[in-house]
C-alpha cells in the first residue's frame, strides 16, 4: 500500500522555494494607503476632502503662528511690526501673563506663593494618582497639602491652618477611640470633637502671629481662580457625593427622600442659577451682619452642584455591584458601616472612577462660569480688564486661543489619565 | 435543638428606650428622626435669617412685580412684546427664546454628533483621526469659551452692513439672498399668499405619506421577505405632490429678499449674531459628546450580530439599518437625552452674549430693575426644573418601552 503510494507521488517537490518579496502593492506604505485611505472610491473622495480641509486649516494657522509678534507694548505697535502681514499678536500673552494666571489684584511680588502651591499640588496628588510608583509616605504630605496651600495662597497667620489641622487630628483621635464600639459613635464623636476644638481656638487672637502677607479672597483671579475652584470643589464634593449616594440607596425612607430631592433639584437647574444664588440671594439667608466672602459662597454652591452629579455616578457604581456582594457582607456578620467600608465602596468606587473623572473635568470647565457673576477668572480677565484696556483692545484670537489651550491641556491630561487608570484597575480577564 | 431556637429568637420583652440605639430594628427610626430634625433646623435657621434680613431691609416676598410694566426692549421676540408689556410677558419671551435656541442646537448637535460618531469608526485613517481631533478639541475646552469665540467671529470678523453698499462694496450677498453682517445673518423670508395653506397641508400629508410608505415596506419585508426600494420613492412622495400643487395654484408662496436700505438691511429674516453664536457653540460642543455616545453605542453591538447578518446574505447598509442600529439605539438614546438636557441648561449662558433668553430677561434685566432677587431666581430655577423633570420623566417612559425584554 505504502510502496505504491510512494511511487505515485513522484511529482511532489522535496525542496522548499525560498520566500519571495510580497508584490509591491501589497506591502509598506502603498498597501497601508490602499487599505486605510483609498479602500473604495467613496473613501478616496473622503480622503481628498479631509486633505483639502486640513490644507486650509494649516495654511490659515501656520503664518498666523509663525509670523506672531511676541514682544510689543500694545496692539498698535504690534500691527506696525507686522506691517500688513498675517500674524498673531502674542505679545499680549508675554505682557499680561501675570494677569491671565493670577488676576489683576494679586500682589505681584508674591506670585511665587501660588506658583509654589501649584507645583506642590503635583507632589501631593502624585501618590494618589500613581499609587504603585510613589512610596506611601508621601501620602502624609498629601494630607498636609490643603493647609500648606491655604497658607501659601491666602497668607496670614500660620496659626489658622495649624489650628484647622489640629482640630482634624483631635477629631481623628476621638474617632479611632470610639470606632471599635460603633462607627456612628466614632464618626459623630469625631466631628463633635473637631468642632469643639475649632470653637475654642476661635477665641485665640491669631492676627499677626507668625504671619506672612495676607491676600483677601476677592483678589484671587485668573487661571489660579479656576484651578482653585476646580480642585477645592472636586475634592470636597467626593465625600459629600458618597454620602448622598449611600443615602439615596438607603432603606430609610426619610433619608432616602431627602437625598433624592436634593440630587434631583440640583441636577435640574443650570449651574448659572446656583451662581446667581451665591452672588445675590445667599446673603439673605445668612444671619444679619455676616459678611461672607463671595469666593466661599461660590465654593459652597459649586460643591453642592458637583456632589449631586458625583452622587449619581457613585449610585451607578453601587447599582452595578451584584447583590451577592451585599449578601456576602451580611452573612459575614458585618454591620452597615463595615460592610460599606470594607466590601461595597472599594468596588463601587473603582467602577465609578471614569464617571467621577468625567464629572470633575466638566466641573473644571464650568468654573469659567464664575465670570458671569463678575469674578475675574481666566475668561473674566480676558473679557474684562484685558480686552477693555486701550493697549490690547481687539486682540481676540490670541487671548481666547490661549485660554482654550490651557483648558485643553488640563482636561485632556485628566481624561487620558483616567483611561490609563481604567486599564490599570482592570482585574478581570478580557 | 431547643437551645438553638432560644438563641435565634428575637429578644422577647417589651420595648425599652435603649433599643432606639442598640436594636437594629429601631435604630433606623432614630437616625431618620435625627436627620429630619437637622433638615428642619437648617431650613428654620435659613428661613428666620431670611425674614430678619427682609424686615431689616423693609422688603417682602411678593410676585406683584410680574404684573408691572417692564420698561425695557428685547431684541428678539417671538410673540407680541414692547417695553410697555409686563415683566411676565418679558419672562415668557425669554422662555420662548430659550426653547428656540435649545431646539435648534439639539437638532444641529444630533446631526453633527451622528456624522462624527460614524466617521470615527470609518475605515479611512485620515478621517478617523480628524474626527477624534474634533471630539477631543471640543470636549476639553469650556463651552463658554466656544460661545465667546463664535460670537467674536459673528461680531468682529463679519462686515458691517455698510460694507455692502456702493460700487466699491467690500462685501457681497451670497446668491443675492443671504447677507452675513456683524448685526446678524439676513435670509429671505417666505411670503404667504392665498392658497399657501393648501401647499403647506399637502407637504405635511406627504411627510406622513413617506412614513406610511416606509412602514408598509418594512412590514412587507418582515412578512414576505420582498424588498421594496426605499430611497427614491420616499423622495418622490415627499416632493412631487407639493411641487405639483405649488405650481398648479400659481406659486402662492413667495420670498421676501433682504435689501440694503439706509444703514441696515430691511426685509427678510434677521437672525441675531448672539443667537447664532449660542446655537452653533452649543451644537458643536455637545455634538462632540454625542459623537462619543454614538461611537460607544455602535461598538456595544457585538461583532457577531453584524457577522450573522452578513452570513445571511444581507447587504452592508441593511445590516446597519436592520441589525446594528436598532440595538445601538438602546445604548445611544439615554445619554442623548441627557445631552439635550445639558444643551437646555447650558443655553442659560446666553447672558454672556446678550441673547435674551429666560436667564437674560427674568434673571438679568428684570432682576436688576426690580431688585427682586429671591423671586426671580426662584422662578428661574422652577422653569429649568420643570423642563428637566419633564424630559427625564419622558426618558424613563421611553427607557421602559425599549429596554431589553428579558425573562
Amino acid at each position: 500500500m505504502s510502496d505504491t503510494h510512494q511511487q505515485s507521488i513522484g511529482y511532489v517537490r522535496d525542496s522548499m522555494i525560498p520566500e519571495s518579496e510580497p508584490p509591491l502593492g501589497e506591502a509598506g506604505a502603498i498597501k497601508w494607503m490602499r487599505a486605510n485611505l483609498f479602500s473604495s472610491i467613496a473613501n478616496g473622495f473622503l480622503t481628498l476632502a479631509a486633505l483639502t480641509a486640513l490644507y486650509f486649516l494649516i495654511s490659515g494657522f501656520l503664518p498666523w503662528i509663525v509670523n506672531g509678534v511676541w514682544d510689543a507694548p500694545s496692539i498698535r505697535e504690534c500691527r506696525e511690526i507686522l506691517d500688513g502681514k498675517v500674524g498673531g499678536c502674542f505679545a499680549v500673552l508675554t505682557e499680561r501673563w501675570n494677569q491671565l494666571l493670577f488676576g489683576f489684584k494679586y500682589p505681584s511680588d508674591i506670585y511665587w506663593r501660588p506658583a509654589l502651591a501649584f507645583l506642590l499640588l503635583f507632589v501631593a496628588i502624585a501618590p494618589v494618582l500613581f499609587s504603585k510608583v510613589f512610596p506611601k509616605q508621601i501620602l502624609i504630605f498629601t494630607a498636609l497639602y490643603p493647609f500648606i496651600a491655604y497658607f501659601l495662597i491666602w497668607g496670614g497667620s500660620i496659626l489658622i491652618p495649624i489650628f484647622a489641622l489640629l482640630g482634624l487630628i483631635v477629631g481623628y483621635l476621638v474617632y479611632s477611640r470610639f470606632v471599635a464600639q460603633s462607627f456612628a459613635a466614632g464618626f459623630f464623636g469625631g466631628i463633635a470633637a473637631a468642632l469643639a476644638f475649632w470653637w475654642i481656638t476661635g477665641f485665640i487672637a491669631v492676627d499677626g502671629v507668625l504671619a506672612i502677607e495676607a491676600v483677601p479672597s476677592r483678589d484671587m483671579g485668573g487661571f489660579m481662580l479656576n484651578m482653585l475652584l476646580g480642585t477645592v470643589c472636586v475634592s470636597l464634593s467626593i465625600p459629600f457625593g458618597i454620602a448622598l449616594a449611600l443615602g439615596r440607596q438607603s432603606d430609610m425612607p426619610i433619608i432616602k427622600w431627602i437625598c433624592i430631592l436634593f440630587i434631583e433639584f440640583i441636577r435640574g437647574v443650570p449651574l448659572i442659577t446656583l451662581l446667581f444664588v451665591a452672588s445675590v440671594v445667599l446673603a439673605y439667608f445668612l444671619p444679619p451682619g455676616t459678611n461672607f466672602d463671595l469666593i466661599l459662597r461660590v465654593i459652597i454652591m459649586i460643591t453642592m452642584f458637583a456632589s449631586a452629579y458625583i452622587a449619581e455616578v457613585i449610585r451607578g457604581g453601587l447599582a452595578a455591584l451584584p447583590n451577592g456582594q451585599y449578601e456576602a457582607g451580611d452573612s459575614l456578620g458585618l454591620d452597615y458601616a463595615q460592610k460599606m467600608r470594607l466590601i461595597i465602596l472599594p468596588q463601587a468606587l473603582k467602577i465609578s472612577i471614569p464617571g467621577i473623572v468625567n464629572v470633575s473635568v466638566g466641573l473644571f470647565k464650568d468654573t469659567t462660569l464664575v465670570s458671569v457673576i463678575s469674578m475675574f477668572d481666566l475668561v473674566g480677565m480676558i473679557r474684562g480688564p484685558i480686552l477693555a484696556s486701550t493697549e490690547w483692545n481687539g486682540v481676540y484670537w490670541e487671548l481666547l486661543g490661549f485660554a482654550a489651550l490651557l483648558f485643553f491641556v488640563v482636561c485632556y491630561g485628566i481624561s487620558q489619565y483616567s483611561q490609563w487608570l481604567e486599564r490599570q484597575l482592570q482585574t478581570d480577564h478580557k | 435543638m431547643s437551645f438553638m431556637t432560644t438563641l435565634s429568637d428575637p429578644p422577647s420583652g417589651s420595648f425599652r428606650l435603649s433599643m432606639l440605639i442598640n436594636d437594629t430594628r429601631y435604630r433606623s427610626y432614630t437616625f431618620q428622626f435625627i436627620a429630619l430634625v437637622i433638615v428642619i433646623a437648617i431650613f428654620g435657621y435659613l428661613g428666620s435669617n431670611l425674614f430678619a434680613n427682609l424686615r431689616a431691609a423693609g422688603l417682602n416676598i411678593s410676585f406683584d412685580f410680574l404684573g408691572e410694566s417692564s420698561n425695557y426692549d428685547i431684541n428678539q421676540t417671538l410673540i407680541e412684546y414692547s417695553s410697555r408689556s409686563t415683566h411676565w410677558t418679558a419672562a415668557v419671551v425669554g422662555i420662548l427664546n430659550t426653547l428656540l435656541v435649545a431646539f435648534l442646537a439639539c437638532i444641529t448637535a444630533t446631526i453633527i454628533g451622528v456624522i462624527a460618531g460614524i466617521l470615527r469608526l470609518s475605515p479611512n485613517w485620515l478621517v478617523r483621526k480628524l474626527m477624534s481631533i474634533y471630539v477631543e478639541a471640543f470636549r476639553n475646552v469650556p463651552v463658554l469659551i466656544w460661545i465667546i469665540i463664535i460670537f467674536t467671529i459673528m461680531t468682529v470678523v463679519l462686515p458691517a452692513p455698510n460694507a455692502f453698499r456702493g460700487d466699491n462694496a467690500t462685501a457681497s450677498m451670497l446668491f443675492g439672498a443671504f447677507a452675513f453682517t456683524n448685526r446678524g445673518v439676513y435670509l429671505p423670508a417666505p411670503v404667504w399668499g392665498p392658497g399657501s395653506l393648501i401647499v403647506a397641508l399637502v407637504f405635511v400629508a406627504s411627510v406622513i405619506g413617506v412614513f406610511m410608505y416606509r412602514r408598509y415596506a418594512k412590514k412587507l419585508l418582515f412578512d414576505t421577505g420582498r424588498l421594496l426600494p426605499m430611497g427614491w420613492p420616499s423622495l418622490v412622495i415627499l416632493f412631487v405632490p407639493t411641487l405639483l400643487v405649488f405650481f398648479l395654484l400659481g406659486r402662492p408662496i413667495g420670498l421676501d429678499y433682504p435689501e440694503l436700505k439706509g444703514f441696515n438691511f430691511q426685509g427678510g429674516i434677521q437672525i441675531l449674531g448672539s443667537l447664532i453664536a449660542l446655537w452653533w457653540a452649543l451644537a458643536i460642543y455637545t455634538g462632540a459628546f454625542i459623537a462619543e455616545n454614538v461611537r460607544a453605542g455602535i461598538q456595544s453591538v457585538s461583532k457577531g450580530q453584524a457577522e450573522a447578518a452578513a452570513s445571511l446574505g444581507m447587504r452592508p447598509n441593511r445590516i446597519m439599518n436592520l441589525v446594528v442600529l436598532p440595538q445601538a439605539l438602546r445604548v445611544i438614546i439615554p445619554p442623548l437625552i441627557s445631552n439635550y438636557l445639558n444643551i437646555t441648561k447650558n443655553s442659560s449662558l446666553a447672558i454672556v452674549v446678550g441673547y435674551m433668553d429666560i436667564a437674560g430677561t427674568l434673571g438679568g434685566i428684570t432682576l436688576n430693575q426690580t431688585g427682586r432677587a429671591i423671586e426671580c431666581v426662584l422662578l428661574l430655577m422652577a422653569f429649568y426644573l420643570a423642563i428637566s423633570l419633564t424630559i427625564s420623566g419622558l426618558m424613563n417612559v421611553y427607557n421602559k418601552a425599549i429596554s431589553l425584554k428579558e425573562r
